[in-house]
């Protein structure tokens, strides 16, 4: 088992990008979004593949079912709930088919790591009426999507590919193959198929349901849906990370493993349930596989006994199915007990939203929140965000809050996003707001780059995806176009200047918009002038206003109670001395 | 033949670089492995964790809690939230720091004293190092992660001693792997 260069040790989103690649792709486009968001990155290192981060879900759709009628083999991905925003182009691709193969990627969040709910998008396919494949590791992650190409194009359908978290961020070993050469495929006008007027989409339909019927077929015959006799006492059904799992705690039990599982292969599931005793449906979420099982008229355990809520793993299993383990469950160790304070994610030291809390904090606002960096905003100690729906809804959530409360919220109310979801979806809500005629405050915060899900380029940036260089869009202007009068740019590391700034911008009687603008801390490219901050902690009277800014660096000392700083963490960005009161925080006037 | 280990610590102390050079050499070294982390917001500031599970063949990315021979941990707060997957006899690698989390810098809860000792109760195996005292001493600290790597690498047999800085020179960009190769005998001699 000796490393060669045809193995390699994948995540299951370099996986997917691999299998892009071998499968001849040679178009992929995305918006980012965790869990999915290195697929797009790893499709961008293959020069054949041209990957282009697109400014939202559906544009990256629409664009890549432009490329796959237009002959090129397509990808393009997205996390969950980018499906939602990508679902119009997505159902109707469905009825028109494919001209080259297309791949659709849905990297679902079980657990919500990285989430606001953790819809099951297994259901999309059933809606949708596309195929999908459910790979359980890299290895099956590659070879699925070159399968999804070939299904694709066999059969004129786009297939869904469905990651989780698990498989996405887990990593394997994953043999590796040749790209194959893909045959020409011209764009040939043909109204019938690619414009979906009533008349056309109704003809369409008939042909989709044939389609599913001969993709069932395929089902029941596909390599990926398998069944691997053991003891036949018990019988597990399963698919994509739950198999994994699975096979931890039954590894002696008989398996049908499904891959395909949209359209599910029904016949498969009869013979093998024939076959044994007792039958398991293990699947994370919701009971997708085990409905299809029940309507068969067959008895199993499923969601009667494993959680819909959450993740699974081994021991979730374990403990729900205990009786069936023919092992008892590993022995612990015994833990003192201890009080473990929680660790979660902060805004980085040197962050340009934080400046933007303490002041919207101050000023007791009223905030509508995003999805972004700044969400953190929501966490102690800054406490000023007050909703956070989806993409870009924080500005029309304060255009509806205004229309419920009028005169009780104006002057209070503000609504704080990041410039990639201004353009993701946030300006259709800006212009829906002068049109309207609301008068909150909109913040965009523009640290030029994606920032949350690892500093992806975006329109704000001057960079593509591929790191060549790229018109700038102009925010300012695209804020006057939409009607905003009154339109402030100020330097979040400037507190008095946010601060009258926004006393100006809540005394109108207009929507205004303040663009808060300062390059992400921990974009390589961003040198600051470093003015060193120091403590002088004779100074400090524990006024606690400091802490207010939620930095890393910013410590209280276990011993006088008194504020300390951690050298190793302080990035000398001065905020901490701006607001100290006592003068005990200060920054040095020259650069260092 | 076969290990499972957990590598912990706080966002931004480089464990992934450490998990995924981990992974590799047991690659390297001819079993089958597996790798499980969480990335997105875990990443500012936050905690995080590595499954790493090489052995003869591997299902599942995660290690189940009771299972897990070998804790590496990064900070010691850390060392202490993920003890509960050590298996009984279990053996913990730590570096001797801590990282105040927002609620203890910020004065709401309190960071744990002598987690050391109580570490020792845990598991009768523990070996506590000055990891980051070491890599500050090589002149960058963000070396930190190939020092613990080279404290782990000491423990675990089934890899032979030579694939390590095999899989350092074939995996870090070389103006660092001279730093790194020293951070790693630093560890190897320091476990």
């Amino acid at each position: 088992m000796k490393q060669s260069s045809n193995r390699a040790f994948l995540s299951g989103n370099a996986a997917v990008a691999r299998g892009a690649w071998e499968a001849g792709v040679r178009f992929a486009a995305a918006y980012p979004g965790t869990p999915s968001t290195e697929i797009l990155e790893y499709c961008g290192t293959y020069s054949e593949i041209d990957a282009q981060w697109a400014v939202n879900e559906k544009t990256a759709m629409e664009t890549v079912i432009g490329a796959c009628y237009g002959g090129a083999r397509s990808l393009c991905a997205q996390k969950h709930v980018g499906l939602n925003v990508a679902a119009d182009p997505f159902f109707t691709v469905g009825y028109t088919g494919v001209n080259a193969g297309l791949v659709i990627v849905s990297a679902d969040d079980p657990g919500m790591h990285s989430s606001q709910n953790e819809q099951d998008n297994r259901y999309y396919a059933m809606m949708a009426k596309i195929p999908m494949f459910e790979p359980a590791n890299s290895q099956e992650a590659k070879d699925m999507t070159r399968a999804a190409i070939k299904l694709s194009e066999e059969y004129d359908t786009p297939v869904l590919l469905r990651m989780t978290t698990r498989t996405s961020h887990s990593e394997g070993i994953v043999s590796l193959g040749e790209r194959e050469t893909a045959p020409e495929r011209e764009f040939v006008r043909d109204m019938a198929k690619y414009c979906v007027l009533p008349n056309n989409a109704r003809r369409l339909h008939v042909k989709v349901e044939e389609r599913l019927k001969k993709v069932a077929e395929f089902a029941g015959n596909c390599e990926f849906n398998r069944i691997e006799t053991g003891d036949t006492r018990i019988g597990i059904i399963s698919s994509g990370i739950s198999y994994s799992h699975a096979r931890e705690v039954f590894p002696k039990a008989s398996y049908l493993k499904l891959g395909l599982t949209f359209p599910m292969p029904t016949e498969l599931i009869k013979k093998f349930a024939e076959t044994v005793e007792t039958l398991i449906v293990i699947e994370e979420n919701e009971p997708f596989i085990e409905t299809a099982v029940r309507v068969l008229g067959i008895k199993c355990i499923g969601k009667d006994r494993l959680p819909v809520c959450g993740e699974l793993n081994p021991d979730i299993i374990h403990e729900a199915l205990k009786d069936l383990v023919d092992k008892p469950m590993p022995q612990l160790t015994k833990i003192p007990d201890v009080e473990i304070p929680v660790r979660p994610p902060v805004l980085c030291p040197g962050c340009p939203h934080r400046g933007i809390f303490f002041i919207l904090r101050k000023l007791d606002c009223t905030v509508t929140g995003d999805i972004g960096c700044y969400s953190l905003g929501a966490f102690p100690p800054h406490n000023a965000i007050h909703t956070i729906v989806c993409m870009g809804a924080s500005i029309t959530n304060s255009l509806g809050i205004e229309k419920a409360m009028k005169e009780k919220i104006h002057g209070k109310l503000v609504a704080v996003l990041g410039e990639s979801t201004f353009m993701h979806s946030g300006i259709s809500g800006l212009i829906d707001t002068v049109y309207n005629k609301g008068r909150h405050v909109t913040i965009i915060l523009d640290n030029s780059i994606t920032a949350m899900t690892g500093h992806q380029e975006n329109p704000a940036s001057g960079r593509t995806l591929k790191g060549e260089p790229a018109k700038v869009l102009d925010f300012e202007a695209i804020c006057h176009a939409c009607g905003v009068t009154n339109v402030h740019t100020v330097d979040p590391f400037d507190l008095k200047a946010v601060e009258s700034t926004l006393k100006t911008a809540l005394a109108d009687s207009e929507p205004s918009v303040i663009i808060a603008r300062r390059p992400c801390f921990l974009l390589k490219s961003y040198k600051p002038k470093v003015q060193l901050v120091s403590i002088n902690r004779d100074k400090c009277v524990k006024c606690g206003i400091c802490w207010k800014l939620g930095c890393p660096a910013i410590e209280v000392n276990q011993q006088d109670g008194k504020t300390q700083i951690n050298t190793a963490l302080c990035v000398h960005c001065g905020l901490c001395a701006a607001v100290c009161r006592p003068g005990a925080i200060t920054q040095a006037k020259e650069e260092a | 033949m076969g290990k499972n280990i957990l590598l912990c610590g706080v966002g931004g102390q480089g464990t992934l670089l450490a998990s995924n050079l981990l992974a590799e050499c047991a690659m390297e070294a001819g079993f089958d492995v597996k790798k499980s982390e969480i990335h997105g917001m875990a990443q500012r500031g936050g905690s995080v964790v590595s499954h790493v599970r090489f052995g003869e063949r591997i299902c599942s990315p995660i290690i189940r809690k009771g299972e897990c021979d070998i804790l590496l941990a990064f900070e010691e707060l850390e060392a202490l939230r993920w003890t509960e997957y050590l298996k009984p006899g279990g053996l913990v690698l730590s570096n001797a720091q801590n990282i105040l989390p927002m609620s203890v810098s910020a004065g709401n809860a309190r960071y744990p004293q002598n987690i050391t000792e109580t570490l020792a109760r845990i598991s009768a195996e523990v070996t506590s190092v000055d990891a980051i005292g070491k890599a500050r001493e090589l002149g960058n600290q963000k070396c930190l992660n190939v020092v613990l790597l080279g404290v782990l690498a000491r423990r675990i047999d089934e890899i032979k001693p030579e694939i390590w800085p095999e899989m350092i020179r074939k995996m870090v960009p070389q103006r660092l792997q001279e730093l790194n190769l020293k951070a790693f005998k630093t560890g190897w001699e320091l476990a």
